[in-house]
């Protein structure tokens, strides 16, 4: 917006058409013209003037209408979980960095820093829920689940065992997950293979630094108005209808910007 | 010959089922699902009945059912509610049954806390607690509100009765007073209750989303402040602070005695020393 603004500025003669005025004034010689600043540029060049650079951060939005994923995750649940929810935490987080030393900070790394190697500041719930979200959004799509391909079926099967075991052994975690949290298949650093992990309230694999490749929100408000108390159908349905195998393949090309998973191609003398 | 012995508890109903005598005994401790003191649909329109259906119906039988499970044939079978939930805390390391048991005393005296055409003011001793502790029952409520919407997670509210210690386990408050009895607003995260700090719960309210989901989807400041203001049944917390008050009277009391005997033991000791003291002769003395 203020962009804009000293844009318009940069144009001497262009009057800015505001609602107030009743008649437009003719311009005769247009370069000779004094700048004659509207009550709108006028406000706009002085706080222009006197603007800090302020850093707010916003939550994205689904790359699918909300009423995309029925039957499996109804409009009402996305325009609740999406629209109050992730709104709460983007407010909440505005709010508390409003005079703060955090500021400058990417998302992600406000996520580590505020982690505190486990001794969360206050900031840490309101931004790595915030992350977390965003990330929800996009593991999954409309027409989503059936089975991965390519790559992402190997590495699955090479790090698994098999397809099933490795959706055995998600929903073991997602159903063994005591109150609030979230279930991960991430890519772990060190080891160089998938694995399945299951944080609470708000931590995700950020702060541990693993890489993570599919995030599923297992916080009651994410199924409660669709599945009440049966998780174990909500978690199926994730698997089975919604998660974007689209996106894990995307999300694991740039991880292996990261993480080498070929063999070591050692040359022969 | 069989024969059915059921035994109730203050918090929990176990019943023991057959016990054989021509064989070799086994008792079988199970904890059973305790209906709230009024019907699912009495809490209408604050609470609906489906709310109150999935969470006794559902949710807190999945807790006694797996409780049930957990502790057949271990050593916390035929332990008392209570009793289960501080050995299985562990302290701070919790045993797998420590979030069923806690779940299922949480829910009891949550459903306990309310009833139909509850809510308005508290009065009496509580009331003069709470406004000598808080300034007064509106500040309080805003900040029972406010803890309960700044808790991050799935938890509890609780309002509590604080006994007379200081924060720390080892440590002797060098100068007790009545003001060191205190009412106390407390959050815990999960399954945690007050009863793992030796404080005594006197209401409490579900923050878990489940508890309020239904009804308010995401707004749990005005699901709290809508219980405060027409459920709760400040009856049964009145009553509840009375024991509470009455333990922590013994408990002091105890608490005196065994300082006084204390005493008594290291004076005791004090005279055998001087005596010993006193007792060598002076005309023995190996100088001469």
């Amino acid at each position: 917006m203020m962009a804009m603004a000293s844009q318009l500025l940069l144009l001497p003669n262009l009057r800015f058409h505001s609602n107030s005025q009743s008649a437009p004034r003719v311009i005769s010689n247009p370069i000779c013209r004094p700048l004659k600043l509207s009550k709108f540029q006028k406000r706009y060049k002085q706080s222009l003037r006197d603007s800090r650079v302020l850093a707010f951060y916003g939550r994205k939005t689904p790359p699918y209408k909300l009423d995309a994923l029925e039957p499996y995750m109804s409009q009402r649940t996305l325009e609740v979980h999406w629209g109050k929810h992730h709104q709460e935490y983007v407010d909440g987080l505005n709010k508390q960095l409003e005079n703060s030393p955090l500021y400058g900070h990417t998302l992600e790394e406000l996520v580590k820093v505020t982690y505190n190697n486990g001794n969360p500041m206050p900031e840490f719930n309101n931004a790595a829920q915030l992350w977390n979200h965003d990330f929800f959004w996009e593991s999954m799509q409309p027409d989503g689940g059936k089975s991965p391909w390519g790559g992402v079926l190997q590495q699955i099967e090479k790090d698994f065992g098999s397809l099933e075991k490795f959706r055995d052994e998600f929903v073991e975690a997602a159903l063994s997950l005591f109150g609030s949290g979230w279930v991960w298949l991430v890519l772990k650093t060190k080891e160089k293979k998938f694995a399945v992990m299951k944080t609470s309230n708000a931590v995700n694999p950020l702060v541990g630094g693993e890489i993570p490749i599919i995030g599923l929100d297992m916080w009651e408000h994410a199924y409660y108005l669709d599945y009440k108390d049966d998780r174990e159908k909500y978690v199926m349905t994730f698997l089975n209808h919604l998660v974007s195998w689209h996106t894990v393949a995307l999300r694991m090309i740039r991880a292996e910007a990261f993480v080498n998973l070929g063999e070591p191609k050692i040359p022969v003398a | 010959m069989f024969q059915k012995m059921s035994m109730v508890f203050a918090t929990g109903v176990m019943k023991i089922k057959y016990l054989k005598i021509t064989h070799r005994s086994s008792i079988v401790a199970q904890f059973e699902l305790k209906p709230p003191p009024y019907p699912l649909v009495a809490l209408e329109p604050h609470l609906s009945r489906q709310t109150l259906e999935h969470h006794w119906g559902k949710h807190q039988k999945g807790y006694v059912e797996n409780l049930n499970q957990q502790i057949l044939g271990t050593e916390l079978d035929g332990m008392g509610l209570e009793d289960i939930i501080l050995a299985s805390y562990n302290k701070g390391d919790p045993l797998p049954a420590f979030n069923n048991a806690a779940q299922i005393w949480n829910h009891e005296f949550f459903w306990e806390s309310m009833k139909p055409g509850g809510g308005g003011k508290p009065s009496g001793d509580l009331l003069h607690l709470i406004e000598r502790d808080f300034g007064s029952f509106k500040d309080f409520l805003r900040e029972f509100v406010d803890t309960a919407s700044a808790h991050c997670g799935s938890g509890w509210v609780w309002i509590t009765y604080k006994a007379n210690k200081l924060n720390v386990d080892n440590a002797v408050n060098p100068r007790p007073s009545e003001n060191d009895y205190k009412i106390v607003v407390a959050r815990t995260p999960n399954a945690v209750n007050p009863l793992v700090w030796d404080y005594s719960p006197l209401l409490t309210i579900d923050v878990w989303e489940h508890a309020y989901y239904l009804d308010y989807e995401n707004r749990r400041a005005k699901y709290v402040s809508t219980i405060m203001e027409k459920l709760v049944a400040w009856d049964v917390v009145s009553s509840r602070l009375e024991v509470a008050k009455s333990r922590a009277a013994e408990r002091a009391r105890e608490e005196e005695e065994r300082k006084r005997r204390e005493e008594e033991f290291e004076s005791e000791e004090e005279i055998d020393e001087s005596e010993m003291f006193l007792n060598s002769d002076p005309e023995e003395s190996e100088a001469e």
